[in-house]
């Protein structure tokens, strides 16, 4: 047993109408691997990012002790001092820079006034060996590679004298070689005495390189598990992650009939748009029924976006192919307008970031996928638009005292509504909901859900994307898995369990 | 209180407007309210006006702007000279020839910014460049003595753009008291119009008092410009032009769906796109309009210097955006109105004409205006900060 190097304490940080942590306790000794697990939002980040100090000292709850002192951190370089380090999943390499200049950015070699090369170059390239790169370090981060970049923000924490190193999903954009390279990289720095905290979702990685396992949900710490005094394995983490009971957080649905297919793609792959060789979305095949509610689960990163988009008038992606039938008839839907026509929605998961137009009123929100529908001759008429925004705010008991309310000025959940609007206003068949729940509270989900029964009651379909299990169980007729661009299960609901989903997702990511 | 506050800050820049042109009455002893420099303001401003209204659509997707338009009067200019004084065209097939350059720039310029994605403001840089180069460089070659200057412009063409309605001297002009009232009337009629149509539909309309007060305001301030105009010769030609290009693109802004979309993709771009908009179509169109405006712009200025020079247009494109950015339109886009940027850009007029008829250095005329640009994106964002943590 060595010392403790970090403990948590009772630590709480509050979002406005979210509690994000609620008592979180975490110990870390000196020398080990610790993983922490748990599903997408479940608190994970948050509490990293506490304790790295981008939310900072007064903003949460609780204390951070490490190296035996209570710590108040302000701000990263405050945490970054006493050698904690953290890694995150969106790497923050600039591309047209070099090995050495990335490694060194906010953290020069050299005087207060000028920079030294040499020394940043010699430097840099030590720090490469050690992470086992022989690249020189002038080279520029866009010619390697993801693995290679992946290794050179170590190198970069190595520079800044880590002794603690926080990876959160170090192997999210990894290839199978270059993950395992990493881990064994993470188990020499052990050797050497590191330590380090390790996110990931893959859990045969956690099993792997852990020592100790700690499972987050819903914003507490649950357990953690001892890796060398049991036997620990997937099954077992999975129980951990998932183990919330379903209670009825999901409207029941009764006697709404399932009709014939009325959208159906077929071997549908879709390019990075700007990585051309990277797959998105590889040879998927969906058919979605009148009056049916398909989920599609999968972690971020899966590709769910990327298919919805492609398909909605090919607003996402390069090189698209495949087939699309809506109603029996094969359809080419080269731009949004084209799939609006084509009785189409795509409500978006980001709905700050490409669902509304915040600095606008409700009203201009609502009506602006269907112009025409409160216009004559490209001339608007405000009445019926006024009218059109009201009718729809008292359908989906939009909160706000009135249509002329700056979306901006709404919560979340509020905000949900409004983009829902906006796309029923353009009367679809078909309605993709990508995260339809997400960052809103409980309440107002509820009132979400039943508006997606109320849809395929009248007869739509609804395509619903989560990240939420209990979400995608209790709400779908028929769900897909999708993991790495691929359809990789299929089930009807009352098949499907937390934990036959979770394990069909790691078995396709063994698979390779 | 409340609500009278919110109104008051609504209309801050008019009462600024107003409280500034009272100040330079006095500071002039009445001179600034005489027929002859109420006129003035007029004339003086109007390719402001036009121009502005151009530079407004711009700002409203995004906070783009144009800088290359002074340079292209400047152009326009030259090419007219060329085609109405020196080829001696006619002065109808010269304003169409001059139109098609302009559409043709237009294109260009909005294939480049629209489906290119080269940023505005380096795209016109070049423009700014070198259509100045250009435009100097015909007007060298075929000025008469290699001068620079081209003039003596047909009679049609000044009148059309210059000069003033049934001119009169030194009496009182009865046709533009009448057009004066004329518009009154209207004014009066869409106010009150506008209001029984929102109530017999059973929506939520301003008080009548508010609609007397707005009336009787409108009235106030068209009739005191009819009569100053009428005495100072009768109604400026420009002033028809500029009139009519607020009105139509003040109904294309509010009333129209295409102008729904220059706020919209001012206020969220990838939004609009996913809502079934042609982003790329509205971001050229905004392009080609500014280079139609500017055109006009050209046929204002020739107009009212009567010839074409190499240094017309010269800080043209300022004049525009700051006009635009006084009278409240977000320099990030997706917020503006044309009657702002009217106002805006009377404002900037009337300063500008106050401390010329008050003798103040040039120079010091420079460093107020740059203050009243400064102060008011400082009161635009203030204004807005406080909205939003409210």
């Amino acid at each position: 047993m060595g010392n403790i190097l970090l403990e948590m304490k009772n630590i709480t940080k509050t979002f406005p109408g979210v509690k994000a942590l609620d008592n979180v306790n975490l110990q870390v000794e000196e020398g080990e691997i610790h993983a922490l697990v748990g599903e997408n939002g479940a608190g994970k980040s948050t509490l990293m990012n506490v304790l790295s100090g981008i939310y900072p000292y007064g903003t949460y709850e609780g204390d951070i002790i490490y190296n035996g002192e209570v710590c108040q951190f302000h701000k990263i370089t405050d945490s970054e001092k006493k050698g904690i380090v953290i890694i995150h999943q969106e790497l923050a390499l600039v591309p047209q820079m070099s090995i050495g200049e990335n490694m060194f950015l906010g953290n020069e070699r050299g005087k207060k006034s000028a920079i030294n090369w040499d020394e940043t170059y010699s430097e840099a390239d030590k720090y490469l060996k050690m992470v086992g790169l022989s690249e020189s370090s002038r080279v520029l981060i866009k010619d390697i590679g993801t693995g290679k970049q992946q290794l050179v923000e170590i190198a970069k924490a190595l520079a800044k004298h880590a002794k603690l190193l926080i990876l959160d999903e170090p192997t999210s954009s990894l290839n199978e070689t270059d993950s395992r390279a990493l881990l064994d990289l993470m188990l020499e720095f052990k050797k050497q005495g590191m330590t380090m905290i390790i996110i990931s979702h893959k859990l045969n990685e956690v099993v792997y390189v852990a020592d100790k396992i700690t499972v987050v949900r819903d914003g507490s710490t649950v357990e953690t598990m001892d890796c060398h005094s049991m036997e620990i394995d997937e099954d077992r983490i999975i129980k951990g992650m998932v183990g919330r009971e379903i209670t009825d957080r999901f409207p029941k649905r009764s006697g709404v009939a399932i009709g014939e297919a009325n959208m159906e793609v077929k071997n549908w792959t879709v390019f990075h748009p700007i990585y051309a060789e990277r797959k998105v979305v590889d040879s998927v095949n969906m058919t979605v029924h009148k009056g049916e509610v398909v989920g599609i689960y999968g972690l971020m990163g899966a590709g769910r976006t990327e298919l919805a988009m492609s398909i909605f008038g090919r607003s996402y992606g390069a090189d698209i192919s495949g087939t699309l039938m809506i109603n029996g008839k094969e359809v080419t839907l080269k731009s949004p307008r084209e799939a609006i026509n084509a009785k189409l929605a795509y409500v978006t998961e980001d709905r700050k970031g490409n669902g509304l137009v915040l600095s606008n009123p409700i009203r201009v929100n609502t009506s602006l996928a269907n112009m025409a529908g409160v216009s004559n001759n490209g001339v608007i008429d405000v009445d019926k638009e006024y009218q059109v925004a009201v009718e729809y705010k008292e359908k989906l008991k939009t909160k706000t005292p009135s249509v002329e309310q700056n979306v901006g000025n709404l919560s979340g959940g509020n905000q949900q509504k409004v983009l829902l609007a906006k796309w029923m206003f353009t009367d679809p068949d078909i309605l993709i909901l990508d995260e339809p729940t997400r960052g809103i509270d409980v309440g107002a989900k509820y009132e979400i859900y039943c508006i997606i029964n109320d849809l395929v009651a009248a007869g739509k379909s609804v395509v619903m994307i989560s990240s939420e299990l209990p979400e995608v169980i209790g709400m779908s007729d028929r769900i897909y898995i999708m993991n790495e661009g691929k359809f990789v299960g299929e089930m009807k609901a009352d098949e499907a369990t937390q934990e036959n989903i979770m394990a069909c997702i790691l078995q396709s990511g063994r698979g390779e | 209180m409340a609500k009278y506050l919110e109104l008051l800050k609504k209309n801050a820049m008019l009462i600024v407007l107003v409280l500034v042109y009272i100040f330079f009455i006095g500071m002039t002893n009445g001179s600034m309210f005489s027929p002859m420099n109420v006129s003035n303001l007029i004339t003086q401003n109007a390719y402001v006006f036009v121009l502005a209204t151009g530079m407004l659509m711009c700002m409203l997707t995004g906070g783009n702007i144009d800088l290359s338009c002074g340079s292209f009067v400047c152009f326009m200019g030259a090419v007219g000279g060329i085609l109405m004084v020196v080829k001696e065209m006619g002065t109808g097939v010269s304003i169409f020839l001059m139109l098609v350059v302009g559409i043709i720039y237009g294109c260009i310029l909005g294939f480049l910014v629209a489906y290119v994605n080269i940023p505005p403001w380096i795209a016109t840089l070049a423009g700014f460049l070198a259509f100045r180069g250009w435009g100097t460089q015909l007007l060298t070659d075929y000025s008469p003595g290699k001068t620079g200057s081209i003039s003596n412009f047909p009679a049609a063409f000044l009148k059309i753009f210059s000069g003033k309605l049934f001119e009169t001297q030194g009496t009182l002009n009865i046709v533009c008291l009448v057009v004066g009232i004329a518009a009154s009337v209207i004014v009066v009629l869409v106010n009150v119009m506008g209001r029984a149509n929102k109530l017999k539909k059973g929506y939520e309309a301003d008080s009548m008092t508010a609609v007397i007060v707005k009336s009787v305001l409108s009235v106030a301030a068209i009739m005191i410009i009819a009569y100053k105009l009428a005495w100072a010769g009768g109604i400026p030609t420009v002033l028809v032009w500029v009139v009519g290009i607020v009105l139509v693109y003040s109904f294309i802004t509010s009333k129209t769906t295409l102008g729904r979309y220059f706020y919209t993709i001012g206020g969220n771009k990838e939004a609009t796109r996913l809502s079934g908009v042609d982003t790329r179509m509205i971001m050229f169109l905004a392009y080609l309009n500014m280079a139609v405006l500017t055109v006009i712009t050209s046929y204002i200025a020739m107009a009212r210097f009567q010839a074409a020079n190499s240094t017309a247009g010269t800080n043209y494109e300022m004049d525009a955006i700051a006009a635009c950015v006084v009278g409240g339109v977000s320099a990030y886009g997706g917020s503006g109105s044309v009657f702002g940027m009217v106002v805006g850009a009377t404002l900037i007029g009337v300063i500008n004409l106050g401390m010329q008829l008050m003798g103040v250095d040039a120079d010091w005329q420079k460093i107020v205006k740059g203050a009243v640009l400064l102060g008011a994106v400082v009161f635009d964002i203030l204004a807005a900060k406080k909205n939003s943590t409210k």
